[in-house]
């Protein structure tokens, strides 16, 4: 018998089968994705080419279209001008068109990155505050209060899109980045003083009392003790936040227009522009996928920690 | 370094009244333990002199001064935890120069007086090492080193050798009583442990039910306990008792319990009621035989230079510490009786001890 491992451990043969269905599981997700970049790097004939081009020649077309807007010239203009000055105005050329000035998505996708670290830091910093005062103050009526904020989460936010956009309207906040801001914190604000309040209870109440007691007010021994203590629970629920306030689409397309239009509900008006443009469509979205993968990426140790947390106790 | 004197204080949680009504002095240089079970409130009364609890009522003295609705920040004492409460995000240095840096010291006046504790208390040499790979020893140093840089008026420790391994305990118990002695500061210590208490304490307050039974040096303590609750929390085995079915007299000199008659020290108190108990230490009772209260032998325990014989007796189980030489066996019947008078007789409404010519 085989008594070289203990009778907990999965065996070898078990092991194996888990890695096989974490390779089939990741490859089917990973395929819509990869078809995304691919298409982003084609050009626009390749893109929709059929039958489909898994080995093509690569292009940036799409990027260039999608930060630029062009327009369709006869080939006598074309000749009429001087030379292009650089390799996407020949790009352009080549299609028969002239650059006519940037496009709006830079615009756009800075927009959504001040929306979404703005909300997401708002939404982490209340969430903190509220959780650690449920986690230490006798609240009156905690519970109910607790539950209250969760409750806000049982239905779609959309449900009450409309009395959020004509309340908007008459605040004046409609189409601003902080009106935006300040929505996608209430909605991740129930979630991060859930996921907070949690991490909270974790940290023994010793350790503030014992900064008090060193001459700190509460609030001092809240930045400087229990906050660094707290970051796992505070990267988890950024990442969560962050990627709820990057993606997010109705609210967007319901109240911004031009002045604070995010990302999301920009992409899709590449279509409208003179044909079907995936390789522009398929840029914006790869270029618009980074951010969150790149933020959670440099959390992701304190993820994986942070969503077992609390599940074992010390 | 100060005083500590509290009057009156009280502490509710709702319904619950966690201390009543407590009056305590704590001189000034003294090491002073509070003892008592779980849940009788010492921790809370520390944690009101700390500052960390509001007292319901009553005040607080620190020196002169009234602190009693004073935050903690502002009332310059230093509380050992019983976790340590260390700051895992700092290294040891940082923690100690942490209630330091509060109090806007230079940064060499802090360099040296952090490696002034940290000599002290031998953790000089892990002065740059992680909390987290610190052994139980070297926290519990850190711990006194955190309280020990800022000279506060007073140390407040709430049970800080209960996470340690016994042999350790009572390595950190010399450490600390010879500490004390060093720097000579006023310190409140809260332990569950009775020989903790014994052998650290100047004095002892025996606390029960959120109440101060009795506060007094330990030998007091231990002979002339106050009441029946006392007398029984303190010493290993605790003390025997038999009920007596009547009222104890002014003068009376014995007892009668079921029919066996016992001297007892001459009393100078008469009793409340007709159900009272004598009280006997089982180092203070003896076999014998010639006569005593019959007995079979239930147990025997070794404890090196003494040995603990239970007994059943008709008044109920008895437990005698005799010499080591006495040999008896289990189920052997033997014969028990005092060795001496120093018998105490609780009154069994008040579960106070009645005065007599042995407790005054």
């Amino acid at each position: 018998m085989d008594t070289s491992r203990s009778y907990l451990e999965p065996s070898s043969f078990s092991k194996k089968i888990a890695a096989a269905i974490i390779v089939v599981y990741t490859v089917i997700t990973l395929i819509p994705i990869s078809w995304m970049v691919m298409t982003s790097f084609k050009n626009v004939d390749s893109a929709i080419s059929y039958p489909p081009e898994v080995l093509f020649e690569p292009s940036l077309e799409g990027y260039v279209n999608l930060f630029t807007n062009r327009s369709r010239q006869s080939p006598e203009y074309l000749d009429s001008l001087p030379p292009p000055k650089n390799w996407y105005e020949e790009l352009v050329r080549s299609r028969e068109m002239v650059i006519t000035g940037p496009s709006k998505f830079l615009g756009r996708y800075s927009n959504s990155m001040i929306i979404g670290f703005g909300s997401t830091f708002a939404s982490v910093f209340l969430g903190a505050l509220a959780a650690y005062a449920f986690s230490r103050f006798r609240v009156p009526l905690k519970d109910d209060l607790l539950f209250f904020i969760l409750s806000t989460r049982m239905f779609p936010p959309i449900a009450v899109a409309v009395p959020i956009f004509i309340m908007y309207r008459k605040l004046g906040l409609g189409d601003t980045h902080l009106g935006m801001i300040i929505l996608y914190t209430v909605v991740n604000l129930s979630l991060a003083v859930w996921l907070l309040k949690g991490f909270m209870d974790e940290i023994p109440k010793e350790y503030e009392e014992a900064a008090m007691i060193d001459g700190y007010s509460r609030l001092q021994a809240f930045f400087k003790v229990v906050l660094p203590q707290a970051m796992t629970g505070i990267a988890a629920t950024a990442i969560f936040c962050m990627i709820f306030s990057w993606n997010e689409y109705a609210f967007a397309v319901l109240l911004t227009q031009f002045n604070a239009q995010t990302a999301p509900p920009f992409i899709p008006t590449i279509i409208g522009e003179g044909g079907l443009d995936w390789p522009a469509i398929g840029a914006g979205t790869t270029l618009f996928l980074l951010p969150v993968m790149i933020f959670t990426i440099i959390l992701r140790k304190h993820l994986l920690r942070g969503i077992t947390f609390g599940a074992v106790r010390k | 370094m100060s005083q500590i004197k509290i009057t009156n204080l009280q502490k509710s949680f709702g319904d619950f009244t966690a201390v009543k009504n407590s009056n305590l002095t704590i001189n000034d240089k003294e090491f002073f333990v509070l003892l008592g079970p779980s849940g009788c409130g010492k921790t809370t009364t520390l944690r009101m002199i700390a500052g960390l609890e509001l007292p319901t009522s009553g005040e607080i003295y620190l020196g002169e001064e009234e602190v009693g609705m004073l935050r903690a920040s502002e009332r310059d004492i230093a509380f050992v935890f019983q976790l340590f409460a260390l700051y895992p995000h700092m290294n040891v240095r940082n923690n100690l120069s942490f209630p330091l840096k509060m109090q806007g010291y230079k940064r060499s006046e802090i360099k040296l007086r952090v490696e002034e504790a940290a000599k002290l208390l031998r953790i000089d040499h892990i002065l740059n090492s992680n909390i987290s790979s610190l052994s139980g020893g070297d926290r519990q140093r850190v711990a006194l080193g955190r309280a020990l840089v800022r000279r506060p008026k007073a140390f407040l420790m709430d049970e800080p050798l209960g996470t340690l391994d016994a042999e350790f305990r009572e390595l950190m118990c010399l450490e600390l009583k010879k500490l004390h002695l060093d720097i000579g500061a006023t310190t409140v210590y809260v332990t569950h442990d009775q020989l903790e208490a014994m052998s650290l304490a100047d004095r002892i307050a025996v606390m029960d039910g959120g109440e101060i039974l009795q506060a007094d040096e330990p030998n007091i303590i231990y002979n002339k306990p106050k009441t029946k609750f006392v007398a029984s929390f303190i010493g290993s085995p605790g003390m025997n008792f038999f009920e007596i079915d009547e009222g104890i007299s002014k003068d009376q000199s014995f007892v009668n319990i079921q029919g066996a008659k016992f001297n007892i020290p001459k009393q100078l108190e008469e009793s409340k009621g007709n159900k009272n108990f004598f009280g006997i230490r089982p180092e203070n009772l003896t076999l014998s035989n010639d006569g005593g209260l019959k007995g079979l032998v239930y147990g025997v325990e070794y404890l090196g230079s003494r040995k603990i014989i239970t007994l059943k007796t008709s008044l109920g189980e008895i437990k005698v510490k005799t010499d080591i030489s006495v040999n008896v066996k289990l189920s052997e019947n033997v014969q028990v009786k005092p060795l001496n008078n120093n018998i105490i007789i609780f009154d069994g409404e008040t579960d106070k001890s009645l005065n007599s010519e042995f407790i005054k």
